[in-house]
């Protein structure tokens, strides 16, 4: 699977990272690279083969229905650019 | 077994300029799932309090923070599943949905989109004329719910609490078998009534723990009909997703407004653009969420933070042996046990208080008269005071009480009214009301007979004419209550005159 420019740009736009024009194709060109050593893995027969998820065999680990964290407005407010009142501000964005 | 019989309901149709059009409805409800703490942190649920108060560092993306799923999520989950008699996936598997939001820290959502917990079930929708419509479920998936962006604080600012960050939802997804604005309100009241009655969502539309995204299509008659015998959906217009509406009457408005939108393209020569839309009430209208669009491609792949979500058959089946009576079949109980009609038993399974509160006055009296009172006399009289039953001042006892008095013939029908009345406003043990205020009907046949000859003797003109029109006992039958207070036994004084005057 080849990526082009294009797909390069919207998949920078879309995970917020800004690429100049003229990195495109070097990024484009790994993409693909990357993609062609992944797709390596489409040759090894894995029919019947349930999906690994993990490495570990465990269980998902669960917690009971109790409030045991929170009431930290302050820490959780600590490393935001701008917060006001108890709330983060942040430039409007309105629909 | 439940036997349920209903004729299903014409869908709703709207006249174009050129012809009729059908509208096609599927909805996805976002339901809050009702725990103390959140779906993946030990932050508290709690509506209302301080901004970013309900917040653990794993809520607000803090590097380095791993989810830990809440037992309890899950159960909710299941037991909502098995009230929509659907099918339980004891293998299901966490999602991340990327997309970018100053209220979603994390840059993604935790959902469930490749394997559910819930897979197919199906809602019985009754639309009160004694049709119905069995809408296909097509799964429930848990995810975490955004915090809130508030707009009108700050001319330029937007200001973010993530209280509601990471609370955990179950989305349920409906098949498109709805067929109306109606119906569409009366699926959601549905659905809420069951997690009423089991305990799973409060169902607060206000409160935003209710909303419902609405896709709605439009087509010719008959081809829905086609889309079911079939399966494709080819046979459908193209539809339009109206976005995170809570309110019963917006959801209605909107469906409607967003029908004739596309009508008008669709008349016109043009075509529908599947999209996600917004309804403006101020405006009455839906317009396009382009931004919405942009962002559509939300590269979901497995959360690499959490294990398969593995669950026992023994877990499902203790939840589901303990699972409560669900509105459908305490419905028909009512009716085939109790005798209600369809409407009183409606009525009072419309939310499990007014039916926990009704089989108490109904044990050991009356099915029949205890719907009467309940609806007629208490729920009339809170409503005219503007109260909820919750803050009734009347106890289950207390009506059961007057029931059992009428029974036994102490008091009349009429006398019953007074005797609420007085408990509703000052209290006490209806038995006591009437025996201490002398309320008590005179059913001593004795005294009866010496009022009925007190007044015949008193009217001699009156039982002349009687004698020639038996009608005219009523009247001796009005003179004798009158006489008595109106405690009089009224079968009683019936029996009694006709006697009499016939001697």
């Amino acid at each position: 699977m080849s990526i082009d420019t294009a797909t390069a740009a919207k998949v920078a736009k879309l995970a917020r990272i800004q690429v100049d024009e003229d990195q495109l194709p070097a990024l484009a060109e790994e993409f693909s690279a990357i993609l062609g050593f992944i797709e390596q893995l489409n040759e090894v027969d894995v029919d019947g083969v349930e999906p690994m998820v993990s490495v570990t065999p465990m269980r998902l680990k669960r917690r009971e229905d109790v409030v045991t964290d929170g009431n930290q407005a302050e820490a959780v407010l600590a490393n935001a650019p701008d917060a006001r009142e108890g709330f983060f501000a942040v430039p409007k964005v309105v629909e | 077994m439940l036997d349920l019989t209903f004729d299903t309901p014409k869908p709703k149709t709207i006249q174009g300029a050129k012809q009729a059009w059908e509208l096609v409805i599927g909805m996805e409800v976002h339901a809050q799932v009702a725990t103390q703490a959140k779906l993946f942190s030990g932050a508290s649920t709690q509506f209302g309090a301080e901004p970013n108060s309900n917040v653990a560092f794993v809520d607000a993306g803090m590097p380095g923070m791993l989810p830990v799923i809440n037992e309890e999520c899950v159960a909710q989950a299941v037991r909502t599943g098995l009230g929509l008699k659907a099918e339980i996936h004891l293998k299901s598997a966490f999602d991340r949905k990327n997309y970018f939001y100053p209220d979603l820290p994390q840059g993604y959502q935790i959902s469930q989109l490749y394997h559910p917990i819930v897979g197919e079930g199906e809602v019985l929708v009754e639309m009160g004329d004694g049709t119905a419509r069995v809408v296909r479920i097509e799964r429930i998936h848990l995810e975490q719910d955004a915090g809130k962006s508030i707009h009108d604080m700050d001319p330029h600012m937007s200001f973010v609490d993530l209280n509601r960050t990471g609370v955990a939802l179950m989305e349920i997804v409906s098949r498109p078998d709805i067929r109306g604005p109606e119906e569409a309100a009366a699926y959601i009241t549905k659905l809420r009534q069951i997690m009423w009655y089991l305990g799973t969502c409060d169902g607060n539309m206000q409160n935003g723990n209710l909303r419902a995204d609405v896709n709605v299509s439009i087509c010719s008659p008959g081809a829905y009909e086609k889309y079911r015998e079939t399966g494709d959906f080819g046979h459908l217009g193209t539809r339009c997703e109206i976005k995170n509406m809570n309110s019963m009457r917006f959801i209605q408005q909107a469906i409607e407004v967003e029908a004739r939108r596309q009508i008008a393209i669709v008349e016109d020569g043009g075509e529908v653009v599947q999209e996600t839309r917004l309804y403006d009430p101020d405006k009455g209208e839906t317009r396009s969420m382009r931004s919405k669009e942009e962002a559509h491609d939300y590269r979901y792949f497995p959360c690499p933070d959490l294990l398969p979500l593995e669950i026992e058959q023994g877990w499902v089946d203790d939840i589901a042996g303990a699972l409560p009576e669900l509105p459908d079949e305490k419905k028909s109980r009512f009716m085939a046990d109790l005798g209600l009609s369809d409407y009183d038993a409606s009525v009072l399974t419309a939310e499990p208080e007014s039916a926990a509160f009704f089989e108490q006055v109904a044990d050991g009296t009356d099915g029949k008269m205890a719907a009467n009172w309940v609806i007629n006399d208490l729920f009339g009289r809170l409503k005219k005071d503007d109260k909820s039953l919750a803050d009734s001042p009347v106890t289950p006892a207390q009506i059961a009480g007057i029931i059992t008095l009428i029974k036994k013939g102490d008091i009349s029908g009429k006398i019953a009214k007074d005797v609420f009345e007085i408990v509703y406003t000052e209290g006490g043990d209806p038995a006591q009301i009437v025996e201490e205020r002398g309320m008590k009907q005179v059913t001593d046949t004795g005294a009866i007979e010496a009022a009925v000859d007190q007044i015949i003797a008193d009217n001699p003109a009156q039982v002349e004419k009687a004698k020639v029109n038996p009608k005219l006992a009523g009247w001796f039958v009005g003179q004798v209550m009158k006489a008595t207070g109106g405690k009089a036994n009224p079968k009683a004084v019936n029996e009694i005159v006709a006697k009499k005057l016939a001697d």
